[in-house]
């Protein structure tokens, strides 16, 4: 079911440091948040770990190698088509099948088609692009996110959310601030 | 910005208290490689306030339109080309490859250096190379444009080429023949210009990211908005992207090595004397790498003193490079060599004789220029003094990018205008087309480079972030506070 697209989003706090951000992470995780995201200026691993980050969910390298090998198999299968069968040249006497020559298309497009999957899929698993996110309307996450920032989000969504106890919980990792984010 | 007065005189390393130069960052004391005393703020104000202004520089307007009025001769030059044929140019027999395929060579080697850049020195760690990644694959992008243009010209009616160069199904029932090294250039060419412009995208993500939140104009503000694909650096999406960064780096330096590679099998799959040896790969890839370093530099030099970005781009970036040359220098070098002592080795009279022509036959005072910018002059850059003086690299640029020019043009020229019969000798003479030509794709790299320092953020600085004392989380550093101490 689609999530409901009004009301709470979350309640996002706001941290200076990354040490301050992973240790709100994992102080919510113990306490049995699962529904939350981190968000930081450059990449923090240690906070993606705290969220329950596994390299299971990290698919990429998968995606890659998966375009890789069908790039290099699609490239010199159509060689082998091409040479062989649609359009056969006979050159001085050479081999039709001259596969030495053909590694270095399909190398070529092993490559191109590994990077593109790399790439393209990063961000379909991101779930990017979305150009509109409902964090986008917290002012403070605009100017921080960002730059120099970070930040904690529970979600409306997760099962232990209630917005008086959750800020509680919030506070008591003395963080720069506290704001509720609106759909 | 507190600390910032630290720096004595920008462009000047850091000194300590007894005067010596000093790379330590001095709250943390860890080594850095840009100048002390920044923070996350400072940084993505610096990065951000070359694009997100009103002002353009007036630098900025004179050589945007010195590089407008050579692109317009390129064009110039071009559109007579496709009016004429390839006959304005100065190729005839026995020198069939002259320009063309010089500058070609020669613009895709100057691109090499912005892979190696982000990607071989990302997946050795040197982290120094943040400063210069972005701009050095910019750098890369539009030397392959202008590279990848000087094939497609030279087959004179580059329309009617598509269907040799690309396999498609046309009416003709014609396909292309993959064993010619000249296919193996469409792909490689091909494959190297598109991974350069994902790896250079995916790099740009979080900083156009950056560039959406800083920007006041409501265009700006939508086309980087557009263009973040609504990047919100989520850490789960930061683990994402850091693999698919690390991936695409562990992609391009195959791609990479495998481009020049590709391109010297133009030469040495012929049966030419002087182009048929093995050398040919490794030293073409170490010729592309020296090249490359050495348009950064011209390119760097002029950005960090124009727009004050000397506390980014540091000595201790040029004194790298100037490394990185010696050492690629001495593998052209060798490469030379190798060609010398085959020449001899090969008791081939024909490789003999062409040796000899091309170091005394009349266009011997070409291999002189090369031996002398590549090999001679360079060696300067053993003193420390001379790899941190500024004036002293910019010319050391220079002369190595024209260093390695004229060895293309040695390669492409000397050994086929004195070939097997002596009545088929001949030489090559450049037309005002080749010269004007040849400027002209300088004046579309330079204008593509300008609008790229208007238009986006030259530094990384989701990366240069990482460079900053206090960004990681390790015990041995005091806490990350330093790092946003503005923020208190």
């Amino acid at each position: 079911m689609a999530p409901p697209r009004e009301g709470l989003y979350g309640l996002l706090a706001e941290f200076n440091t990354p040490a301050e951000l992973v240790n709100a992470t994992e102080a919510a995780y113990a306490a049995g948040y699962r529904r939350m995201d981190a968000f930081s200026p450059y990449p923090v691993e240690e906070a993606a770990t705290a969220l329950g980050w596994t390299s299971k969910q990290d698919r990429v390298s998968l995606i890659c190698l998966l375009g890789g090998i069908l790039g290099g198999l699609a490239m010199y299968n159509l060689e082998t088509w091409v040479s062989v069968f649609a359009y056969p040249l006979n050159i001085g006497g050479r081999p039709l099948y001259s596969w030495v020559a053909f590694i270095i298309p399909a190398y070529e497009w092993t490559i191109l088609w590994a990077g593109l999957s790399a790439a393209f899929g990063m961000l379909a698993l991101n779930g990017l692009p979305s150009p509109y996110h409902p964090l986008f309307n917290a002012p403070n996450f605009r100017q921080g996110a960002s730059v120099d920032k970070f930040f904690l989000c529970l979600e409306a969504m997760d099962p232990k959310f209630s917005p008086a106890d959750s800020r509680l919980f919030l506070e008591a990792q003395h963080p720069a601030s506290i704001v509720e984010v609106e759909y | 910005m507190a600390t910032k007065d630290i720096i004595p005189t920008p462009g000047q390393p850091p000194v300590n208290k007894a005067g010596e130069p000093d790379w330590r960052e001095p709250r943390t004391g860890e080594y850095t490689v840009i100048a002390p005393g920044h923070t996350f703020g400072s940084i993505t104000e610096e990065i951000v306030r070359v694009v997100l202004t009103k002002q353009t520089p007036w630098f900025w307007w004179f050589g945007f339109a010195i590089a407008s009025g050579l692109a317009t001769m390129l064009l110039a030059c071009v559109t007579w080309l496709f009016l004429k044929g390839t006959g304005v140019w100065g190729i005839t027999m026995p020198v069939a490859w002259g320009f063309a395929i010089i500058n070609f060579v020669w613009w895709i080697g100057i691109g090499h250096a912005g892979t190696l850049i982000s990607a071989i020195l990302l997946l050795f760690k040197q982290s120094w190379r943040n400063s210069i990644n972005r701009f050095a694959e910019a750098m890369t992008l539009f030397a392959v444009v202008c590279a990848g243009m000087y094939p497609i010209i030279h087959t004179g009616r580059p329309w009617l080429a598509i269907y040799w160069l690309f396999p498609y199904p046309n009416s003709m029932n014609v396909w292309p023949q993959f064993r010619s090294p000249l296919m193996w250039d469409v792909f490689a060419v091909s494959t190297y210009a598109t991974i350069s412009v994902v790896f250079w995208y995916v790099g740009l993500i979080p900083d156009l990211g950056t560039m959406r939140d800083k920007a006041r104009h409501p265009v700006a503000k939508y086309a980087y908005g557009l263009l973040s694909v609504g990047w919100r650096g989520s850490v789960r999406h930061w683990m994402r992207y850091e693999t698919a960064s690390l991936l695409l780096a562990g992609l391009a330096t195959p791609l990479v090595l495998s481009v020049h590679t590709v391109i010297s099998f133009d030469f040495a799959v012929a049966l030419m004397p002087g182009w048929h040896t093995t050398i040919f790969p490794p030293y073409f890839v170490a010729g592309a790498i020296y090249s490359g370093f050495a348009m950064v530099i011209t390119l760097a030099i002029p950005i960090r003193k124009l727009y004050h970005l000397e506390d980014l781009i540091t000595l201790r970036h040029i004194d790298n490079m100037a490394k990185v040359m010696l050492a690629t220098g001495w593998i052209v070098a060798y490469g030379y060599g190798t060609e010398v002592f085959m020449a001899w080795y090969s008791a081939s009279k024909w490789e003999y004789f062409m040796m000899w022509n091309r170091m005394f036959g009349p266009m011997g005072w070409s291999y002189a220029v090369l031996i002398t910018c590549n090999i001679a002059l360079p060696q300067l850059m053993w003193f420390r003094k001379l790899r941190i003086n500024i004036p002293f690299m910019f010319v050391m640029s220079l002369i190595i990018n024209s260093g390695m020019w004229f060895e293309r043009f040695v390669i492409v020229v000397t050994s086929l205008y004195r070939d097997y019969l002596p009545s088929s000798w001949g030489t090559y003479k450049a037309t005002r087309i080749d010269y004007g030509t040849f400027l002209g794709t300088w004046g579309l790299f330079t204008v593509l480079f300008f609008l790229f320092i208007r238009l986006l953020p030259m530094i990384p600085m989701s990366e240069i972030r990482m460079l900053l004392p206090g960004t990681k989380l390790s015990p041995d550093f005091p806490t990350a506070e330093v790092a946003s101490e503005e923020a208190h």
